[in-house]
């Protein structure tokens, strides 16, 4: 018999409440996590078309403070965080000097001099050495990830049930903007952000209100259809909204532009950490993309299975799976930058079969607004 | 829970003897274990299949399980209903959700199989650990 090694596993606050709602749980990136309640599809389609409430409290939070707060985040960050005002957040890389990526993250701008970085679980130890490793600016920087729970509430009807819990003007929060405000009698940092592809909201407070706040926002939403869900339906309403996973579509191997996330690429805004090698990689053009594909039978393409095109090989899945709402087998993948075009045919190798996929726009799901 | 005129395997599958048909299915356990079921890769008909080898999968959203033979033989019908209704696997493991029917090869095969007190201690044992 081995010993088993979830005593190890970092725990949320709300590990019992999980526990309790009969969550099947995971070791995800070093945290006992609930990937699924219900059923992931259950809770993939209840996040479409009413709503989910996701214990996202793994997620790693470092704050960044002082009057040259801004200064080490621009240049430990690749998109422009100058142009934040506050109360505003946006999503932006922290890059190796090669320009790939050490890992994805949220950054909000609290005020001039106050920072909040949201950083992928299993990267926050990493995330916080290499911030610090490159402050010559004498700014404060602090991992304050255990400081945080973070509840994400996602879909249609994630307003109108957070609604009943606060007086604070949240309908009139635009999108990646954020509000400190009592909800459920807790102060909560309020931010119109998400994972989903749907409208909603992440809320970050001190964990010991975790319990209630999770009950009472299940016990208030269940008439309009909210459901707890997991990571496995998380992980299955990014892919469908085209979203990027550290690990999957992004890693320290990948670039901005590979991932086709130029957006969050600003040269102009000065120096910053892997700068040069992205301007580099702009004049010479990158050599592969990233693609998203849907498969033309009932096969399922899976994480890292080998892409041929035109009968050779050409790169690797990031993430496959169904796509519950959209009833497709989706999936993403690197492919050579001459074969990217939409429509372009592709073979996935899936165990002993080779699947037939083409080349789909991304994103796959795009909200009604 | 599990139907004590079953024979199981510690893969989790299930055999029903029929005459000398076997119909073949995935468990409760397996099931709850999987997920959702999206998907079964079936043999077709006059398919042979040995025992203890891999004779196709079921696909959850999230995750592939191989299904191993729990007796030798040859596929005589192939659960048609689950192409468009994989789900019913999860739904009714032990009954509309069965796989296949084979056409035992070596009906002395499935004396080494558990039985369903021996697959339910079995069973408590997995949910125990994964407990601990």
């Amino acid at each position: 018999m081995t010993a088993p090694t979830t005593t190890q596993l970092h725990k949320t606050a709300l590990n019992a409440a999980h526990r309790r709602l009969g969550a099947k749980m995971v070791n995800f990136g070093g945290w006992e996590m609930p990937v699924e309640y219900s059923g992931i599809v259950n809770e993939h389609l209840a996040t479409r078309t009413a709503a989910g409430l996701f214990d996202v409290s793994h997620m790693g939070e470092i704050e960044v403070r002082g009057p040259r707060a801004l200064d080490l985040v621009q240049y430990v960050t690749s998109n422009d965080a100058a142009k934040l005002t506050d109360g505003q957040a946006h999503y932006s890389g922290l890059l190796t000097s090669a320009g790939t990526f050490v890992d994805d993250l949220l950054v909000h701008r609290i005020s001039a001099n106050r920072y909040l970085l949201c950083v992928n679980a299993s990267n926050q130890d990493k995330d916080f050495e290499y911030v610090r490793s490159h402050n010559r600016f004498g700014a404060e920087v602090e991992n304050t990830g255990e400081r945080y729970s973070q509840l994400a509430l996602q879909g249609p009807k994630a307003l109108a049930i957070l609604e009943r819990f606060t007086r604070a003007p949240i309908g009139s929060l635009k999108y990646y903007r954020f509000m400190f405000d009592e909800v459920d009698g807790v102060t909560c940092l309020i931010a119109r952000t998400g994972y989903t592809g749907e409208d909603g909201f992440e809320l970050y407070f001190p964990p010991e209100h975790s319990e209630r706040l999770w009950n009472d926002l299940l016990e208030g939403g269940r008439a309009a259809g909210v459901l707890p869900c997991g990571l496995g339906a998380r992980n299955t309403l990014r892919l469908e909204a085209s979203m990027c996973l550290y690990g999957h579509e992004i890693d320290d191997t990948t670039t901005v532009w590979e991932a086709r996330l130029g957006w969050i690429c600003k040269p102009d805004k000065g120096d910053f950490v892997g700068r040069d090698a992205l301007l580099a990689q702009q004049r010479s053009g990158v050599e592969r993309l990233l693609v998203g594909f849907e498969v033309q039978d009932r096969l399922i393409a899976r994480d890292d299975c080998p892409v041929r095109i035109d009968g050779r090989e050409a790169g690797r899945v990031t993430s496959g799976s169904p796509a519950p709402f959209l009833k497709k087998n989706i999936g993403m993948a690197y492919v050579p930058a001459e074969s990217s075009a939409i429509g372009t045919e592709l073979y996935i190798a899936i165990r002993a079969n080779q699947a037939r996929a083409a080349i789909a726009p991304m994103p796959f799901y795009k909200r009604a607004r | 829970m599990y139907p004590s005129d079953y024979r199981y395997t510690k893969e989790h599958e299930w055999v029903r003897l029929q005459d000398d048909i076997a119909i073949l299915g995935i468990t409760d356990y397996a099931q709850h274990e999987l997920g959702d079921v999206v998907y079964a890769d079936l043999p077709k008909v006059g398919a042979k299949l040995t025992a203890g080898k891999s004779f196709g999968t079921v696909e959850s959203v999230k995750a592939v399980s191989e299904i191993f033979a729990p007796v030798s033989g040859e596929v005589v019908e192939v659960n048609a209903a689950l192409r468009d209704a994989p789900e019913t696997v999860n739904k009714d493991p032990h009954g509309q959700g069965w796989l296949i029917k084979v056409k035992l090869a070596a009906p002395s095969e499935l004396s080494g199989l558990m039985d369903s007190q021996a697959y339910q201690a079995y069973v408590a044992e997995k949910e125990k650990e994964a407990s601990a």
